[in-house]
Parts: C-alpha cells; sequence; structure tokens
C-alpha cells in the first residue's frame, strides 16, 4: 500500500503573509513571557515584521501574476500594489500610537501583534482568489479590528464603539456569506476564474441575489452608504489612533477586495454590478459632503470625509474598465497619505495629558504652531481637491475613467459632491488661520513628526513626481484585465 | 420528496429571523449575538445543501471554516459584551448610546 503523496503547496508566493504569522507568533510568545514591560520591544518588534513583510512584496517582480494554494491564492500586481499600501498604513498606525498610549497608561503589548493580525487578514482579503480565501481573510481582519476599536477597556465610549463595530459587522460578514452561499450554489464553483466560466454561460436571478448580498458585505467593509451608519460612531468612539488604523488600511483592503471581486469574478454582469456600484457612489459622495457640514468633532468629521472619499473611490470601479481600476489605486494610495497626515494632526493637540478633538480646538494653531497648521492646511486642501496638491490629481483620474466609460451624471455629480464637501475642509482653514489662538499645544511626539513629514511629502509634491505611483498602478490595473 | 428549494426555503427564513432579530430587537445585546449565529447557521444550510445538489464537496468545505470561525466570533462579541458591562452596568441595548449616530 502506498502512502497517499502529499505535494505541498508552493508557498512562495505567500512569503509576505508567512512573515507576519511567525513574526506575531513569535512576539506574542515574546510579550507572554516578559509581561506587560515588553511593550517597547513588541512595537519594534513588529515595526521590523512589517518593513520585512513590505520588501518581501516589493521585491517580486511587479507584474509577475503567480497563483498558488489550489488556487485560492494569487499574486499579481495588483495585489503587490495594494498590500504595500496596507502594510505603509499598518506601520503608520504603529508609529502614531505609541506615545499617547504611553501616556493614557493603556500601552499593551497586545496592541502591535493585534495590528500585525488584523494586516495579515488584510494581505489574504487582497489576494484572494476564492470565496473560502476571501471570507477567511475577511474575518481575521475584522476580529481583530473589534479588538483594537475597544482597546481603551476602562474607557466607555471605547467599548460602545468596539460593541457597535461588531454587532454590525457581524451582521455584514453574515449577508456576504449568504451572498457567497448562492453565489457558490447557482455557479457550482468558490473559485474567481470558477465563477467567470460559469458566468459566461448562464446568469440566472438566484447569482444577481448574491451579488446584491455580497455588495452589501463589501459596502459595509468599505463604510459606504446606506452601510456606513457604524463609521461615525465607531470612529469617534474608538482610541484615536485606532480611529487612524481604521480610516488606513482597513480601507485599502477592503478596496482592493471590492475591486478583485467584482472585476476579478463577475466581469460577464458588469451591467448589474455596475448599477449597484453607481448608486453606491453617489449615494456615499452626497453624504459625506452634506453631513459632515454640521460636525463639530474632529474625528467624526474625518469619518464622514472617508464615507465621501470611498464614495470618489468608487467611481473608478463603477467605470469598470482599466482606466477606472488604475485611477481607484491612486485614489487610495493618495488618500491613505491625506488621512494619515490629518490624524497625525489631531493627535498632536494635547495639552499635558488632555486631548482636544473639536473644530475649534484648532482656532489660531496658525500663530502657535506654524507649521502644523501650514501642513494641515495643505492636508485640507488637498481632500478639497485643490491643484496642484496630490488630492486633485486622485480626482482627475477616477472622473477622467468615469467620463471615457460614459458615465457623465456620476462624474458631474463627483464634482458637485466635492465642491460641497470643499466647504467644510476649508473652514478648517479659516479656523487655524483666522480665529483667536486657545494657547499652544505641547510639541509633537517623533512617531507623528515622521508620519507627518512622510504624507506631506507625498501630498505637496506628488505633481513633481507622479510617475512611480501612476506607473504602478497602471501595471495593477493591467493584471487584472 | 424534500428538494432544495425547501431546504433554501428554510436557510433564507432563517436568515430573514436572524436579520430581523438584529434590528427590532429592543432588549439585549444577548439577543443580538443569538441573531448573528442564526444567520452563519442559515448560511452554512444553504451551503451543505448546495454541496449534496451539486455533488461538490467544497460546500462542506466551506461551512466547515464558517463553523470555526462562528466560534471565535461569538467569543469575542462575548469578551467585548463583558467589558462594555463593567463600564456602563447594563447590556440592554437602548443604553448602548453615549454617542449618537
Amino acid at each position: 500500500m502506498n502512502a497517499a503523496q502529499v505535494v505541498l503547496p508552493a508557498l512562495g508566493p505567500a512569503l509576505p503573509e508567512l512573515i507576519l504569522a511567525v513574526g506575531a507568533l513569535v512576539l506574542i510568545l515574546y510579550g507572554a513571557f516578559k509581561g506587560e514591560k515588553s511593550t517597547e520591544g513588541v512595537t519594534v518588534g513588529t515595526l521590523i515584521v512589517l518593513i520585512l513583510a513590505l520588501f518581501a512584496v516589493v521585491s517580486q517582480p511587479l507584474g509577475a501574476k503567480v497563483t498558488t494554494l489550489n488556487g485560492a491564492f494569487i499574486v499579481d500586481g495588483f495585489a503587490r500594489v495594494m498590500k504595500s499600501l496596507v502594510l505603509l498604513g499598518s506601520a503608520a498606525a504603529l508609529l502614531l500610537a505609541r506615545d499617547l498610549f504611553e501616556r493614557e497608561r493603556i500601552a499593551r503589548f497586545e496592541y502591535p501583534i493585534l495590528i500585525l493580525l488584523s494586516t495579515i487578514g488584510m494581505l489574504i482579503m487582497v489576494s484572494a482568489n476564492d470565496l473560502i480565501a476571501l471570507y477567511m481573510g475577511l474575518e481575521l481582519q475584522s476580529l481583530a479590528a473589534y479588538v483594537i476599536a475597544s482597546f481603551h477597556r476602562d474607557n466607555v465610549r471605547s467599548t460602545e464603539a468596539g460593541l457597535k463595530y461588531f454587532v454590525l459587522g457581524a451582521l455584514s460578514s453574515g449577508m456576504l456569506l449568504y451572498g457567497a452561499s448562492l453565489i457558490y450554489g447557482f455557479t457550482g464553483s468558490v473559485s474567481f476564474p470558477g465563477i467567470v466560466t460559469a458566468l459566461r454561460e448562464t446568469s440566472g436571478l438566484g447569482v444577481i441575489l448574491g451579488i446584491v448580498f455580497v455588495s452589501a458585505g463589501v459596502a459595509f467593509k468599505l463604510a459606504a452608504v446606506p452601510f456606513h451608519m457604524w463609521t461615525p460612531d465607531v470612529y469617534e468612539g474608538a482610541p484615536t489612533p485606532v480611529t487612524a488604523f481604521f480610516a488606513s488600511a482597513p480601507k485599502m483592503a477592503a478596496m482592493a477586495m471590492a475591486v478583485r471581486v467584482f472585476v476579478g469574478a463577475f466581469p460577464a454582469v458588469t451591467d448589474q454590478w455596475q448599477q449597484i456600484i453607481v448608486f453606491v457612489s453617489i449615494a456615499s459622495m452626497a453624504l459625506g459632503s452634506f453631513a459632515a457640514i454640521g460636525q463639530r468633532n474632529l474625528k467624526r468629521l474625518m469619518a464622514y470625509s472617508s464615507i465621501g472619499n470611498v464614495g470618489y473611490a468608487l467611481i473608478g470601479l463603477a467605470a469598470g474598465t482599466e482606466e477606472g481600476v488604475r485611477g481607484v489605486v491612486i485614489y487610495m494610495a493618495i488618500y491613505l497619505a491625506m488621512t494619515l497626515g490629518a490624524f497625525a494632526v489631531i493627535l498632536s493637540l494635547r495639552r499635558g495629558r488632555q486631548m482636544f478633538e473639536t473644530i475649534d480646538d484648532l482656532s489660531g494653531l496658525s500663530r502657535t504652531h506654524p507649521w502644523i497648521a501650514f501642513l494641515l492646511a495643505m492636508m485640507m486642501f488637498s481632500l478639497a481637491g485643490i491643484p496642484p496638491l496630490a488630492g486633485f490629481f486622485a480626482k482627475f483620474y477616477v472622473f477622467a475613467a468615469a467620463i471615457k466609460a460614459g458615465l457623465f451624471t456620476l462624474a458631474v455629480i463627483g464634482v458637485v459632491t466635492s465642491v460641497v464637501g470643499a466647504y467644510y475642509y476649508l473652514r478648517l482653514v479659516k479656523v487655524m488661520y483666522f480665529d483667536e489662538p486657545q494657547g499652544g499645544y505641547e510639541p509633537m511626539a517623533p512617531g507623528l513628526r515622521i508620519v507627518l513629514g512622510l504624507s506631506s511629502v507625498v501630498v505637496v509634491l506628488f505633481w513633481l513626481v507622479p510617475a512611480p505611483l501612476v506607473g504602478a498602478a497602471g501595471v495593477a490595473a493591467r493584471s487584472l484585465f | 420528496m424534500i428538494g432544495l428549494s425547501h431546504y433554501l426555503t428554510v436557510a433564507a427564513i432563517l436568515f430573514t429571523l436572524g436579520v430581523l432579530g438584529i434590528f427590532i430587537n429592543r432588549k439585549n445585546i444577548i439577543v443580538i449575538l443569538m441573531s448573528v449565529e442564526l444567520i452563519l447557521l442559515a448560511v452554512n444550510i444553504n451551503l451543505v445543501a448546495f454541496s449534496t445538489h451539486l455533488g461538490d464537496i467544497v460546500g462542506q468545505v466551506f461551512a466547515l471554516f464558517v463553523l470555526t470561525v462562528a466560534a471565535a466570533e461569538a467569543a469575542i462579541g462575548l469578551a467585548i459584551l463583558v467589558v462594555f458591562f463593567r463600564n456602563r452596568g447594563s447590556i440592554a441595548v437602548e443604553d448602548v448610546n453615549m454617542m449618537k449616530g
């Protein structure tokens, strides 16, 4: 009797995920043995692991397409670009958290490890090539995120944010899963290439229903209207560095997942899902710009801003073309820089142990902290889409793709809502430059300086050297078509 | 003869009950956790029914993954609930209202 031959799947393409997983296990053991004193070491270790994984992603040739694990896991140009963005976002979230958590005495070694676990989930979401891998990645990302949201466990707001995030997140993954089961049943396959082949022949009502449920789940993770209601509460309640994390890395992964599912698995029924995405996009842009006008809290404002920004990025997906996907990648990369920069400034507003997070606390910042005020103003001008800052080009690429695909209404609504959105971004600039100062804040922590500096470089100087990002996004988009 | 459509109908009813349980329930967060489980079990019925109908094992593998994740999800949900209860002293749905959204 021959022993059944077990063939180990090629693990090389999954090297970044393996580095993170092994790193997380080693660090959790180190933390468990060393106790509370290990926070510093675990944080540094996590940063090193994230950077190693980033090198592993970047060192592979950008355009090459490899599948492994029986076709469940795909690494192509798109995956590499989005993975780099996710890893950068996670590393920035760690840098932003260090100083504040130490002051609040909630610096525990679990935080960097949870970020690591969540990052593994995100990388798997980006690389998923079948519904099972997609679901596992999504859950790994979300389960770690629920815990991070309630990380300040003695604080009512933080735990409430975690609870709300958990309930609505569980509901959303349930909906996504129900849609996945319908798609499996009516196409007979869970793998994306298999679904593509099956849909070329027939596409019944069952599959369309499945796509609707999957879109609902995806919209939840993206915080797009009509599934956005958790966002402002979770963003306000969670500790600010955690909010910065939620607004950056998971957004990249969720958008990559949306592109992977819609463009990668359902190209045969583009007409059907295009309507859904167009609606979600218009609703998100409108809500993001109108609902933000009345907000006084900076974190809530950033929540509505992120809802609006997801709407703009979805314009590119709605186009459903290679150009559109390129626009999405460029938009998300620039959005990452703008959001992280804005949060670095919000995190620097403190006197002693007290944090300030309303718009009025920014008043007169230009006189007390001219540099911080100038950089935040640049972020706000960029979010409003004023040339020659990066945010203008981000919007330009998605609008251009939409117009080429014949979606004129969508592009016009996008321009109109970005004018409305400019009102509240520019109001922040007005408060900083023309209102009476309320007294200075403490100097910025080194971690915040690094993040603010790097993101300002991207936002302010993107127009000088757009080629690397635009080129990488082009390769990423080409790999999907 | 009980066929695929019967299983799908039961799953659809369970799924709807789960979603309604989350939105209509005004009392207790534990009920919400139970509703979440109901949704996941509805999905499992779907997956296993499709798997037998198609003669394809992948659906049952998927169902096993879902069961595992559901267990992890329930554990994390209860942990967050305990932490919330310690701070707020209540797990009634109307007390989850520190932030208005």
